[in-house]
């Protein structure tokens, strides 16, 4: 599991997943995208294009930086879903909560 | 060398016997139909209908306790051994404490890193205690306390202790063992090959005490229970999660916890949008006199409400509707907060020797910063959130939860036992479970009555809570069998007040000669007795091998316990009221404390005088209906039989000397003694801080 933080326009972050986001991996993906947030970029925008595979501990980390976000008064949003992300989106009904944005830029919009 | 106390190996049902329960269950279904139709038709005496009616009601609902436990044995599954073990998963070892003594969890700490199947070993520690640290580190097994996300929120108990745990782990596979249950060395080769199904969640083993003596008097023991009515359940795809002794597939814990955080977030959004108008109507009305532009505010936050609630009706994803709501309440917080510091601006500028200008430089600076803003302007901090009700309304119109330590919580919170609501809900969402009737850990059970009896009622007030909160008649996603299975478990515990009736019938009739059916006749016997023998030799066959007779004495004895389960669990559910214990004994041990069981005694006793009176009034002439008479006088014998096991409880004196406690020093072997009954108790208490938590 890769994980790059990019500045982005309007105070976003974009953070670029890259490999499996699972039980192993969660954890560690969480902390470090929980210290960005902490780390004053409040609103992230994840980009999940190249993670070949989410389980329910991913969506359970990714859960938990949004809460860490809206606590600091920011936001999370998830973009560029692979199909296997969505049919565990909706496994789980996830997609009432957290709707994935189809690119990036559609999700960077709502935060200007 | 690993050395575990031995645990029976009670008898399997045969296909033969399994045939003959059918057999008997379907002859006495259509007995008891025709018993109770009877009863409703032809046999009611009306001129006593004050007891006529109520033991009718508590028949019928003995028949109906009859054909759920037959419907759950009609499918009695017999697995024998698992699938193959699969190789190469990752397993992660539970043991989840709180304040039991230290030496006690090492044991079990020592038996779970003897397990074969490779693993790893945690402690799950709530009680966050150093020494229990320390033993963890000794003993090279992992150690895990709440998180600092917990503090100041609800935690939930053992159902909060495992959610936390949850999420500083990563095994595939979680077997979960109370800190009193040791486990045998091959517990994981016998459960995983179960796992080959993906679509398994479950695989839970029996419960088995060894630290109880011959005889059972508490009744600890429930071989009935882990045995052929799991058995059945299990065949129903039904088998419960009893809460230890049980191994877990993360997945599908992970999964059912963010399905039910998406339903639970839905409803709060929603409920928080519904009564926000007539709150914020409130709120203005309360606040007109301020000099703050809080009218204003409030009107701005009044449609932000409202765009809200259009979002959601749209369909729109939660995320972006709350997002956009707090965004709102953020704006219209910053222009109170523009307002409040403009005022603190002029306000200064009246003191003699302030420099305006340079004060306004520096909060311009300061508002320049934007986090300066969004720190007065926040969720919690803002001028709004002082209103109380608006800061609810901030508060829970948001994804985070605020109010929970965890935005996911996979073991369920409704209910003192997480265990019956997690499984209730994993099997709505579709997985499968497994009961394997192996005996594979053995632990503690409490050695004094009043800690039973403090055990029973928290099961029970368990089971009703979830029964109130989510009744498995109408839950969503579940089969009909497996909501009768479920619903059979609750009926059961709604027994307290028929039992009662059965009680107070024969008192009645040998003191007054009141019967409550027209007469003990011929027609009486002919149609009662075939039924009352068939159900006796149902549950004789069923328990065939197993000692199942402390269950049955208990399940009439404690009448009082029963009543009380039923009404602590409304009066908890509906009107918000602490669950509440069984009466206390300051002097923990020795003695005997009548007051346990006072109303069984007063009852028994009446039951005797009711027997002396009776004999008495046909002896001496004042009534003449013999067979009425012995018939009530056999009643009165049965309820006696029953409730003389509070007698035995009340009596029986835990072993008086602690046997050797284990020494941390000691050599890392298991000739596992039972530790002493203050262990033990510690183990039951320990369990019972879930009602105390609960309130």
């Amino acid at each position: 599991m890769e994980m790059r933080v990019e500045a982005a326009r309007g105070g976003a972050a974009i953070v670029r997943l890259d490999g499996r986001l699972d039980l192993v991996t969660a954890g560690e993906a969480k902390q470090r995208m929980v210290e960005t947030v902490e780390g004053g970029q409040k609103r992230l925008v994840v980009d999940m294009g190249s993670v070949d595979f989410v389980d329910s501990s991913g969506l359970g980390a990714i859960i938990g930086v949004l809460k860490a976000a809206r606590q600091a008064g920011g936001d999370l949003r998830i973009a560029c879903p692979t199909g296997q992300l969505r049919s565990i989106l909706e496994l789980t009904m996830l997609d009432r909560v957290l709707r994935p944005y189809e690119t990036v830029e559609e999700a960077l919009t709502g935060y200007e | 060398m690993v050395t575990l106390p031995a645990a029976p190996n009670y008898p399997q049902v045969s296909v033969a016997r399994h045939a003959a329960i059918r057999l008997l269950i379907a002859a006495n279904l259509l007995l008891g139909i025709w018993y109770i139709s009877w009863r409703y038709t032809d046999s009611i005496n009306w001129a006593a209908w004050w007891i006529a009616l109520p033991l009718l009601v508590a028949e019928t609902y003995s028949f109906l306790d009859f054909c759920l436990f037959g419907l759950t044995v009609w499918r009695l599954k017999r697995r024998g051994a698992a699938p193959p073990t699969p190789e190469h998963l990752t397993v992660d070892v539970f043991i989840t404490c709180y304040n039991e003594p230290v030496e006690l969890v090492r044991e079990t700490a020592r038996a779970a890193l003897a397990i074969r199947y490779p693993h790893r070993t945690y402690v799950l520690d709530d009680g966050d205690s150093p020494a229990m640290r320390a033993m963890a580190e000794e003993e090279g097994v992992g150690y895990i306390t709440r998180s600092s996300a917990w503090q100041r929120r609800s935690r939930h108990a053992k159902a909060g202790n495992l959610n936390n745990a949850l999420f500083q782990t990563t095994g595939e596979l979680l077997l979960i063992l109370d800190a009193d249950q040791l486990p045998r060395p091959e517990i994981l080769d016998r459960t995983l090959g179960y796992f080959r199904d993906p679509d398994v969640a479950l695989v839970q083993t029996p419960q088995w005490f060894y630290n109880v003596p011959p005889g059972d008097p508490l009744g600890s023991q429930a071989p009935l229970f882990y045995g052929p009515i799991q058995q059945g359940k299990d065949g129903w795809n039904a088998a419960f999660f009893c809460g230890s002794n049980a191994v877990l597939r993360r997945e599908a814990l992970m999964r059912l916890g963010i399905t039910e955080y998406v339903r639970e977030l839905g409803e709060r959004v929603r409920r928080a949008l519904d009564a926000a108008d007539a709150l914020l109507r409130e709120a203005a009305a309360s606040h007109r006199d301020s000099e703050l532009p809080l009218q204003e505010a409030i009107v701005a936050l009044q449609a932000a409400v409202q765009r809200a609630r259009q979002g959601l009706r749209s369909g729109a994803p939660i995320q972006e509707v709350t997002w956009k709501f707090q965004d709102e309440a953020r704006s219209v917080s910053r222009l109170l907060v523009a307002f409040d510091l403009s005022r603190i601006h002029a306000e200064l500028t009246d003191i003699p020797g302030v420099d305006a200008e340079d004060l306004q430089g520096s909060l311009d600076e300061l508002l320049a910063e934007g986090s300066t803003l969004d720190a007065l302007a926040g969720r919690t901090t803002s001028p709004l959130a002082a209103i109380e009700t608006v800061r609810q309304l901030l508060l829970a119109v948001d994804v985070d939860r605020d109010d929970e330590a965890q935005p996911v919580m996979p073991m369920a919170t409704i209910s003192v036992t997480e265990d019956m609501a997690t499984a209730m809900r994993l099997h709505a969402l579709g997985w499968r479970t497994v009961y394997h009737d192996e005996i594979l850990a053995v632990g503690l059970a409490p050695e004094d009555f009043r800690t039973s009896l403090q055990q029973r009622l928290r099961w029970a007030q368990g089971t009703l809570q979830v029964m109130f909160r989510e009744n498995p008649l109408l839950k969503r996603g579940l089969s009909i069998g497996q909501r009768l299975m479920y619903f059979a478990t609750m009926w059961s515990y709604l027994s307290g007040p028929f039992m009662v009736c059965y009680l107070v019938a024969p008192i009645i009739y040998l003191f007054t000669g009141i019967a409550p059916v027209d007469a003990y006749s011929t027609d009486f016997f002919v149609h009662l007795l075939p039924y009352l023998v068939i159900n006796q030799l149902v549950f004789l066959l069923v328990g065939w091998g197993r000692p199942t007779w402390r269950g049955q004495q208990y399940s009439l004895a404690l009448f009082p316990l029963w009543i009380k389960a039923i009404t602590s669990s409304v009066g908890n559910v509906y009107f918000g009221k602490p669950l509440g214990f069984v009466v206390t004994s300051k002097t923990r041990q020795g003695g005997v404390h009548w007051r346990l069981a006072w109303s069984q005694l007063a009852v028994m006793l009446l039951l005797v005088v009711a027997v002396v009176v009776g004999i008495l009034r046909l002896v001496l002439g004042y009534f003449d209906d013999t067979a009425g008479t012995l018939v009530n006088l056999f009643w009165v014998g049965y309820d006696l039989l029953m409730l003389s096991v509070c007698i035995e409880a009340l009596t029986y004196q835990p072993r008086p000397e602690a046997a050797e406690v284990p020494t941390a020093g000691r050599t890392p072997s298991l000739n596992v003694v039972p530790p002493s009954p203050e262990a033990a108790r510690a183990v039951a208490e320990s369990h019972d801080r879930a009602s105390a938590e609960s309130a």
